[in-house]
């Protein structure tokens, strides 16, 4: 997952390289860092924005490693999702159990069905879906894309995807 | 002057255009140093043969106000084998199945040396790899054009224009009939059954338009980009194709919605081969309405190519057709 820091640092040299250290010890993947020298905080410490990629479950001894060296964390956003997806499905949606075709993807853990738009013409006739997928990666995506494909296949259902060129954003 | 002597074997709509073109480009082709003389046409009960250049234009209205072109009875594939000719355009229909009259045509035409230009899917999408052996065995011309997209160039592009460039994928609309469909499904809000319906008032879909809406069609022209771009060895049955036959008004608001268009996308790279019906982002280069067909070809050197353009009649296909027929023999 990617997370965003807000961190102060002490005017002193080689804080900037201990405040990285624990994200390169964990096998992050350092983003982007931001060092705003010139707007010192009140307490006269530096502002640094840090953003990288890391385990889930490592996120939180990069925090205790980051408070043994002395460096305050102002704010912590962590952001599971990036990849934005949009499936279309056309069949007896509701009568095939939507409730299990949703929970198939969310069960993943690396994608989630986030809106549903349903459209019910008449009883017995084909009913039509809009659903809006968040993945963690594109790879995730895909995979979830190849799960609802699977799904869609047992209970007969059509289900249209984007094209390839746009990929699955 | 060159004068190439030329057979029209089929004689339908294609074939008409092909008359049509040859006559209003007679001075352009004489400009480049072409003198097209056909010297026999046959539709698919008559023929016409003549030496000195059978009358197009007589032809033409013979096969308007009769039926037929002519009074022989001669077949197309004797023609082929007996007349002394270089090139053979041949536009009989497409049959999927057999490969019909066309295969047996195209056969006979390397076997005796001649060139070939074609409208004619079917025969390519069975049997391209015997095909393109024939012709060299022959050591015929062998062009294609017009089985793909009509007069919007996609195999010609792929592999003359873009020459230097691996193609990696190949993605767009190859049927005009199914993009008519949905785009009036959409513009209407109106049931698939309906909007069938004004397509075959229109002209624009067969009585059994099973071929077109249920992605056989565009399978075929897959399999013919498939061969002819991706040097594979495949035929129809390695298409995994779902038609447009399911698709719901519904499903098309739903889609616009969300910013985008339902369209029957035929797709080639090295890994598959697949039409199917997917979401197009309505700003995105595919996404042309009507009965337009488009390909956008993806290169490792120009990133991504498209062309859009008529996919279907007579005078545009016979387009594709002068446009093979002046590139073998311009030099």
């Amino acid at each position: 997952m990617r997370v965003s820091m807000d961190i102060e640092l002490k005017d002193i040299p080689g804080q900037l390289l201990l405040a990285l250290r624990p994200v390169s010890e964990l096998k992050g993947n350092l983003i982007s860092v931001v060092h705003h020298h010139e707007k010192r905080t009140p307490r006269g410490s530096i502002p640094v924005q840090l953003v990288f990629e890391i385990k889930p479950d490592k996120l939180n001894d990069i925090v205790s490693s980051l408070e043994e060296s002395g460096i305050d964390i102002v704010r912590i956003d962590e952001k599971r999702f990036f990849e934005h997806g949009a499936v279309l499905l056309i069949g007896h949606i509701v009568h095939t159990d939507i409730q299990d075709t949703i929970d198939t993807i969310d069960k993943t853990g690396y994608a989630e069905v986030v809106d549903l738009n349903l459209s019910m013409p008449k009883i017995n006739m084909a009913s039509s879906a809009s659903l809006k997928i968040d993945a963690i990666s594109k790879e995730h995506m895909e995979s979830a894309i190849a799960l609802l494909r699977e799904i869609a296949k047992k209970k007969d259902l059509l289900v249209i995807e984007p094209i390839k060129s746009i990929g699955v954003a | 002057m060159k004068t190439i002597r030329v057979s029209v074997i089929g004689f339908g709509a294609v074939g008409q255009g092909v008359a049509r073109v040859l006559i209003d480009k007679k001075d352009y082709l004489e400009k480049m140093g072409l003198d097209f003389k056909v010297v026999a046409v046959a539709d698919s009960r008559t023929a016409v043969i003549d030496d000195n250049g059978v009358d197009l234009s007589s032809v033409l209205v013979r096969k308007q106000n009769e039926g037929v072109v002519g009074s022989e009875k001669i077949t197309g594939l004797e023609i082929i084998e007996t007349i002394d000719h270089d090139l053979v355009v041949e536009t009989t229909p497409t049959n999927i199945v057999t490969g019909g009259v066309g295969l047996q045509n195209m056969l006979a035409a390397f076997k005796h040396g001649r060139d070939l230009v074609t409208s004619n899917k079917g025969p390519l999408a069975m049997k391209y790899c015997e095909l393109i052996e024939a012709a060299r065995a022959g050591g015929s011309h062998f062009r294609f054009e017009a089985t793909v997209g009509g007069a919007m160039p996609v195999l010609n592009l792929a592999k003359d224009v873009l020459a230097g460039n691996t193609i990696t994928n190949v993605e767009g609309i190859f049927n005009g009939t199914c993009n008519y469909i949905l785009t009036r499904m959409t513009e209407e809000h109106a049931p698939y059954e309906q909007m069938l319906a004004e397509a075959q008032e229109l002209g624009y879909a067969e009585t059994d338009p099973t071929y077109d809406v249920e992605g056989i069609d565009t399978a075929c022209k897959l399999v013919i980009l498939a061969n002819c771009v991706f040097g594979m060895n495949a035929s129809h049955e390695d298409v995994t194709i779902t038609g447009i036959t399911k698709i719901t008004p519904e499903a098309l608001l739903l889609a616009q919605n969300e910013g985008y268009a339902i369209k029957l996308i035929g797709e080639v790279n090295d890994s598959r081969i697949n039409v199917s019906p997917k979401l197009v982002p309505i700003d995105h280069p595919l996404a042309v309405g009507g009965s337009l067909n488009v390909a956008s070809v993806q290169t490792d050197l120009s990133g991504p190519i498209t062309v859009t353009g008529r996919g279907a009649g007579s005078i545009e296909t016979a387009s594709a057709i002068l446009s093979d027929m002046i590139s073998i023999y311009r030099d």
